[in-house]
């Protein structure tokens, strides 16, 4: 939208106050106390104009990205004061853990959260690495690749990824390692 | 006029049941009006300051259930001070003194203290019912005096109420001999609950049929609950988080499919999505799901357990469903007639929105849909036309776009329209919420179209004072009239003040008129009730009338100025 491209750095200074308490002029109000700028004559126009006024809302509340216009969305206020965002809501927050690739630069974090199993997790890790992982198999590992994905547990011991139950995985994960090459041949790779 | 006796009228006005027909009936001649009124059991009041108690107990002395309504629907999103008005109290106390056997009490919007409550309680013994629809001003403590002297207590019913949870045992002040309740619901309560008083009464209750519990019950107890009334009808979780191995889950499963006549599903306000399964063998049975506070609950989770629900009338759900769960539902529920989206984030963007796509989905897939409130990041006048078409029989629309001046993003046109294609297609629509970017034209279609139009919501939309005379001039049904943040004026207000007369209310807040011209209507009109809403007390210094008025709220009444307004309320 075309106000983003504003940058009215005034409005997202962190102040204490309500909006138009220090020294703007009134077009910078909010869009609730504002009167003669509520005229839609012209789209852009009262979109600038609304864009200006409702970044200004954000001095009460920075970090919101968009504006708040008091009562709007027209949500019940009990809803609004009930509803647990789902972060919150029942489910602990993101398990994060290092990735690191033999040979690459620089680590990655991924959250073990957002998948709901070994299959999502390998696509998203050969997606990020590049590489192919092979072909599961509980008797051999991963067949057919010189990468393997492995992972440190609690007790501080490198395990193959894939072995037990995803949840037993995701609680015990500490950080995962794509090995390659002559060293994944120790855990019943066969190359 | 009257060639009957009067009994085999009464008997004949027993089977008009609607209030609009009966107050039709009442109007016919002298005679009908006095039978009329001393059958009559069931009174609907919309607005509490239209009427006075002691005339309606003149009126009514056969009076036993009783339908409230306090502040105006904009106080639902803080448009409203707290203390503004609407308590029930004045009510409760005059029903009290009067003869009148009062039996039901339905209240919306209303201030209702623990004081009223026990007041209620004591003083009358059929009372058998009590409703309260977003009313504020309570504690548990009133409810255990509810609880504690109605005996033939059937019904206790909170939706969405503000209570001041004191985490009594408000639950155990039911008697022991109390076994008569069909409905308890405290979904909306915060505390604790006692669950050993609240199984028993379960349990000696064999009648209940609806029970909607709170967040603090947890599964097993669930568990427990549903093995002792598997008659129940409709059903609100509370707690559903539980580990999908264990015994308590087992049991769930099995009370669950004891329970056959469950048609109604809500609440899941804690729940953890990967047990749904537990859910299915109800899910094809259900008219009614509500799992708008349950934003665990999303993705394919919830499209499975919607795949199960081909009986599906009413869903109630939030928008991380997305357009591609929609088109589930569209798949799924062929019987659907109402649908509500609500927004998952209120506060911010909201990434798991749902656009045009999924309400087009809907309309196509779901030929019985006729009540519709659809928070949406977007929407374009070629989504709304289908939607027209494919949906002709919309009672209630309401669109809410999240972005309030949003203009169709595919032409960067107004949505005038779009909405201009739903009232049109749409005859029998009675409720409109509009939003995005909107100018006079779409009123004008309004005007021309919407003849059964009953209740409108206007933000942020319009051009000039065309805007709302179309409105005023065209809707010939129109009751209720809310309106913010819009540029029209006092030559708007003025037009027609007649108008407000066979309307219930008309609100406006960040509009143009100004003092003079509200002052103007009240002169005009003494039937009218004319509020001018000033917070910041901006009026007591700057009395002139070309001054602005932040918020305006006027009402037709009978009883002239009430004597309960705060001071920052002035009445004209």
């Amino acid at each position: 939208m075309a106000f983003e491209k504003d940058l009215n750095l005034d409005a997202t200074e962190l102040r204490l106050g309500l909006p138009g308490t220090s020294d703007e002029s009134a077009k910078n109000q909010t869009p609730a106390t504002l009167r003669s700028n509520n005229k839609r004559a012209l789209p852009e126009e009262s979109m600038s104009s609304n864009a200006t006024a409702s970044k200004n809302c954000d001095q009460e509340t920075a970090p919101l990205p968009k504006a708040q216009v008091i009562g709007w969305p027209p949500i019940r206020s009990y809803r609004k004061n009930n509803l647990q965002p789902k972060k919150s809501e029942g489910e602990i927050s993101g398990i994060y853990v290092k990735v690191s690739m033999d040979g690459a630069p620089y680590l990655r974090k991924i959250d073990l959260k957002v998948f709901k199993g070994y299959q999502e997790l390998l696509k998203a890790l050969e997606d990020m690495f590049k590489f192919k992982a092979g072909e599961y198999s509980e008797r051999e590992g991963y067949n057919g690749s010189e990468f393997v994905p492995t992972y440190e547990d609690k007790d501080g011991d490198w395990m193959l990824v894939g072995d037990v139950p995803w949840e037993m995985f995701t609680n015990s994960c500490k950080k995962l390692r794509i090995m390659k090459g002559s060293e994944a041949r120790g855990l019943g790779c066969v190359v | 006029m009257n060639y009957f006796p009067d009994e085999v009228l009464e008997h004949v006005f027993d089977f008009i049941t609607s209030h609009k027909d009966r107050n039709s009936v009442s109007l016919v001649c002298k005679s009908w009006y006095k039978i009329e009124r001393c059958s009559r059991q069931r009174v609907f009041i919309g607005n509490c300051y239209s009427i006075s108690p002691e005339r309606l107990i003149a009126r009514f002395p056969g009076l036993k259930s009783l339908t409230l309504k306090g502040k105006p629907h904009f106080a639902d999103f803080n448009l409203v001070p707290h203390d503004w008005g609407g308590f029930v109290y004045p009510w409760i106390k005059a029903l009290a003194k009067s003869r009148i056997g009062l039996e039901e009490l339905r209240l919306k919007r209303m201030v209702v203290s623990d004081e009223s409550l026990e007041l209620l309680s004591k003083s009358f013994v059929n009372f058998k019912s009590l409703v309260l629809v977003s009313c504020e001003g309570f504690t548990t403590d009133g409810l255990a005096a509810i609880a504690a002297n109605c005996r033939f207590l059937r019904e206790l019913d909170l939706q969405e109420n503000e209570v001041d949870d004191h985490r009594g045992h408000w639950l155990s002040c039911f008697p022991e001999s109390c076994t008569s309740l069909i409905s308890l619901n405290f979904a909306c309560l915060r505390g604790e609950v006692n669950l050993g008083a609240l199984e028993r009464l379960v349990s000696r209750s064999p009648n209940l049929k609806s029970l909607r519990l709170n967040r603090a019950v947890p599964l097993d107890t669930l568990q427990k609950l549903l093995m002792r009334a598997p008659q129940l009808v409709d059903l609100g979780i509370g707690s559903y988080v539980h580990d999908p191995f264990s015994e308590v889950y087992n049991k769930l499963k099995i009370a669950i499919q004891r329970c056959k006549s469950i048609r109604s599903l809500s609440g899941f306000l804690e729940v953890a999505p990967h047990c749904m399964s537990a859910i299915y063998p109800i899910c094809g049975n259900l008219t009614f799901l509500n799992l708008s506070y349950a934003p665990g609950l999303h993705g394919n989770k919830l499209m499975k357990l919607i795949q199960h629900c081909r009986k599906l009338q009413r869903l109630w759900i939030l928008d991380c469903i997305g357009d591609k769960g929609l088109g589930v539902v569209a798949l799924t529920c062929k019987e659907l007639q109402e649908l509500r989206v609500f927004p998952s984030d209120p506060f911010g963007a909201g990434n798991a929105a749902v656009t045009e796509e999924g309400l087009v989905l809907v309309s196509a897939g779901c030929p019985k849909l006729n009540s519709l409130l659809y928070f949406c990041q977007q929407m374009t006048n070629a989504a709304l036309i289908t939607v027209a078409k494919n949906c002709p029989n919309f009672i209630r629309f309401r669109l809410c776009i999240l972005d309030p001046i949003k203009p169709d993003p595919v032409t960067n046109q107004p949505l005038d329209e779009g909405f201009g294609a739903i009232v049109q297609s749409c005859k029998g629509l009675k409720r409109l919420s509009l939003s995005g970017l909107l100018t006079d034209q779409v009123f004008l279609y309004i005007g021309m179209y919407a003849e059964q139009l009953e209740m409108l919501s206007i933000a942020f939309a319009a051009d000039s004072d065309k805007g709302m005379l179309y409105v005023l001039n065209g809707c010939k049904k129109l009751r209720k009239l809310e309106i913010r943040d819009c540029p029209f004026g006092d030559a708007a207000l003025l037009e027609d003040v007649g108008k407000y007369e066979t309307m219930r209310s008309l609100w406006m807040s960040s509009c143009e008129v100004t003092l003079g011209g509200c002052k103007s209507v009240a002169e005009k009109m003494p039937s009218l009730n004319v509020e001018i809403i000033d917070e910041c007390e901006q009026m007591e210094f700057n009395l002139v009338d070309k001054q602005k008025v932040d918020k305006m709220y006027l009402y037709r009444t009978l009883v002239g100025h009430r004597k309960d307004a705060p001071e920052y309320v002035l009445i004209l």
